[in-house]
């Protein structure tokens, strides 16, 4: 048994055989050839890419991917395919060092990938993949072998990868794939992609795992916590199938609730919406008896795609959300990357400490074009729903009053082209530094609604940071001073009467749901999974209720009596979740 | 990978040489594998240079797709120098 813990990037637990696949596991021995072959072996490279080139035409008319994104990975497969230098360095080590074609392709094709994976950027090493999957093209032909088809998969099965490539997932029988584990990857990695895309579990970034299993092997992919667990003993084993069927019959019972208003027991409408990332996530959001969106995240549109994103790109994936939502509200959030991860910036400023430095809106208000031209997409979907727009990491008030002024530039810009938008789109902000939330009351003058993200706010409260593990215990929602400065911005927002919700971690842990609730917050914005479970806890409890135990907790002194007092409280309504 | 394809795709609709080169590295403007590996590890400098009949032609519109891609970037710079 060997239990390894990677990044959780698709919901869900699945158990069964694994399928391992291995886009380097074509090994190729250097073998020399005869002066006299070379004429020959560069026949063969040249019937190879002739061939590729024709297998690459009949994915694209047969799979009318042109528009997708993986549409624009097969393209550039095609050009590399149809360069002439790419293909010279080929014939030039045949010829140079006289060694067989299978072996210059391959030689030739990782050291290109190992020139991508070597870069110290995950956009650009994860490209890598790409590579490889050329490479792998190319031997296939060559080889005149057959693939290891996945569209001949006649059991379900757990694939287990290096990393998945485009050709591999576009065959994939998706009847028996059940779930995905990679050694490599990201949030926006191809795999995360396809397994969202899919409604199937998937865990990446598990690092080295031993390829070299037998076949008939079981494995778990647990797509809540990012556990992937191979060859499980028997006692393992049995305790994931009562949890799988847990997890299922739990669902199917929340399911039941989704047509019921989250409503406490003394009459109170709450409101939950779902913080998204993806445009292909704003379904699930109905799905799972959402009321709209609260968070959505457009850092997306920066990180996957090649290049930075036009108007049209922000358009397009805004249209498509709020078109699935309708009529329910929508709340985009700004651009919320730190400099350091702008991908195709290539201006990256030495920070010492990036957390303080120049990211979110600070980025953008040093940014105008970038900043406007995102801005100019929010303001032209605006009039396709309930749109709202909130600016990230507000520290003063001459932050939120410097990006409405661009803001209104935008609008400008826009009445000059007789463009239409929402004048009256509503315009809030975050609060997620102390700064912000000391000043609460000067803010709620100008803005049009907070959301309280809680992650940077105990963060900055606290001055910890969660990723670091010498700290990481110090980081908790439940600190007296974190609780102060939630209890004071929520007062300030009832006081000048503008929209309040939170839309950390927080709103989505059972234990918090009824001190906000008893704070008095009304909006919750959570993880999408997680809304039929607080829906259930909402409607399980009274305002009443819950005001009791925020004012028990406002006495108490320490992180640790808070938390104990929430989990007693908690457990008493939902007894069979804790 | 986007980006390299454009300017190649644009790139090889002109008739001249055309190669770029950042800091040491000087590469051909109409491979994708070339670009592509000089864009992973490149800065914000980029030189375009062309040769031939459609050299003039070529720089100005391979200088304005560059521009697009680095919009909204506080310091791009696209140096070009021609001949022939």
């Amino acid at each position: 048994m060997e239990i390894r813990k990677g990044i959780a990037v698709s919901p869900g637990i699945a158990i069964a055989k694994a399928m391992v696949i291995d886009s380097r596991d074509y090994r190729i021995p250097r073998r020399t050839i005869m002066p006299s072959q070379r004429t020959a072996e560069i026949q063969r490279v040249r019937k190879a890419f002739a061939r590729a080139i024709q297998e690459l035409d009949e994915i694209k008319s047969a799979k009318r991917i042109e528009e997708s994104e993986i549409g624009d990975i097969f393209a550039v497969h095609m050009r590399f395919l149809r360069d002439k230098s790419f293909r010279k360095r080929i014939t030039d080590l045949i010829n140079k060092e006289k060694v067989t074609v299978e072996y210059a392709v391959s030689t030739v094709l990782r050291e290109i990938a190992s020139h991508f994976a070597g870069i110290d950027d995950t956009y650009i090493s994860e490209r890598a993949a790409d590579i490889y999957d050329i490479e792998r093209r190319l031997l296939k032909h060559l080889q005149g072998r057959v693939e290891d088809n996945l569209g001949h998969l006649r059991e379900d099965v757990v694939i287990l990868a290096h990393d998945l490539t485009p050709t591999q997932t576009a065959g994939f029988n998706k009847t028996f794939v059940k779930g995905f584990a990679t050694e490599r990857g990201g949030r926006t990695s191809h795999t995360a992609i396809v397994a969202r895309s899919l409604g199937i579990p998937a865990v990446v970034a598990l690092g080295e795992l031993s390829l070299e299993i037998s076949p008939d092997c079981q494995v778990i992919v647990d797509g809540n916590r990012g556990v992937v667990i191979i060859d499980p003993d028997e006692e393992t084993l049995a305790q994931y199938k009562r949890y799988a069927e847990q997890v299922t019959r739990f669902v199917s019972e929340l399911n039941v609730l989704r047509d019921l208003p989250a409503e406490t027991r003394d009459g109170v409408r709450i409101e939950l919406m779902g913080n998204i990332e993806f445009p292909d996530e704003a379904a699930q959001v109905l799905e799972k008896g959402g009321d709209g969106i609260g968070l959505y995240r457009t850092e997306f549109l920066y990180l996957y795609g090649g290049s930075e994103p036009t108007e049209d790109d922000h358009y397009h994936a805004y249209a498509e959300t709020i078109r699935t939502l309708k009529d329910k509200p929508v709340v985009i959030r700004t651009m919320d990357l730190g400099a350091d991860k702008m991908p195709h910036s290539n201006w990256h400023p030495n920070e010492t400490n990036p957390a303080l430095g120049l990211r979110s809106i600070r980025y953008c208000l040093q940014n105008f074009p970038m900043f406007k031209t995102q801005l100019r997409a929010i303001l032209r979907a605006s009039v396709l729903g309930d749109v709202r727009m909130m600016f990230p990491l507000i520290t003063t008030l001459q932050e939120l009053r410097q990006a409405k002024m661009i803001v209104r530039d935008v609008m400008e810009d826009l009445d000059e082209y007789a463009v239409p938008y929402n004048a009256k789109m509503p315009i809030g902000i975050m609060i997620e530094t102390p700064s912000s939330a000391l000043t609460a009351g000067l803010l709620a003058q100008e803005a049009d609604f907070f959301s309280i993200g809680t992650n940077d706010l105990i963060q900055y409260t606290l001055a910890v940071d969660r990723a670091n593990e010498h700290v990481s215990t110090l980081f908790s929602p439940a600190e007296p001073a974190v609780l102060r400065l939630i209890r004071s911005v929520i007062q300030e927002a009832h006081k000048a009467r503008i929209g309040l919700s939170v839309c950390g971690e927080v709103a989505s842990d059972p234990e918090f749901i009824m001190l906000l609730l008893g704070m008095g917050v009304r909006t919750l914005s959570l993880a999408v999974p997680m809304i039929p479970e607080v829906k259930k806890i909402v409607r399980s409890v009274s305002i009443e209720q819950c005001g009791r135990l925020a004012r028990r907790v406002a006495t108490l002194d320490s992180s640790r009596q808070i938390k104990n007092v929430l989990r007693d409280a908690a457990s008493k309504i939902l007894p069979e979740n804790f | 990978m986007r980006p390299a394809m454009q300017f190649v795709d644009l790139a090889n609709t002109f008739d001249a040489d055309i190669s770029v080169s950042h800091g040491d590295t000087t590469v051909d403007g109409k491979s994708i594998m070339q670009m592509t590996m000089l864009a992973a590890t490149c800065g914000s400098r980029l030189k375009i240079r062309a040769k031939g009949p459609e050299a003039q032609k070529a720089v100005e519109a391979l200088k304005e797709l560059a521009e697009q891609f680095f919009m909204g970037v506080s310091q791009p710079q696209v140096g070009q120098q021609e001949e022939g």
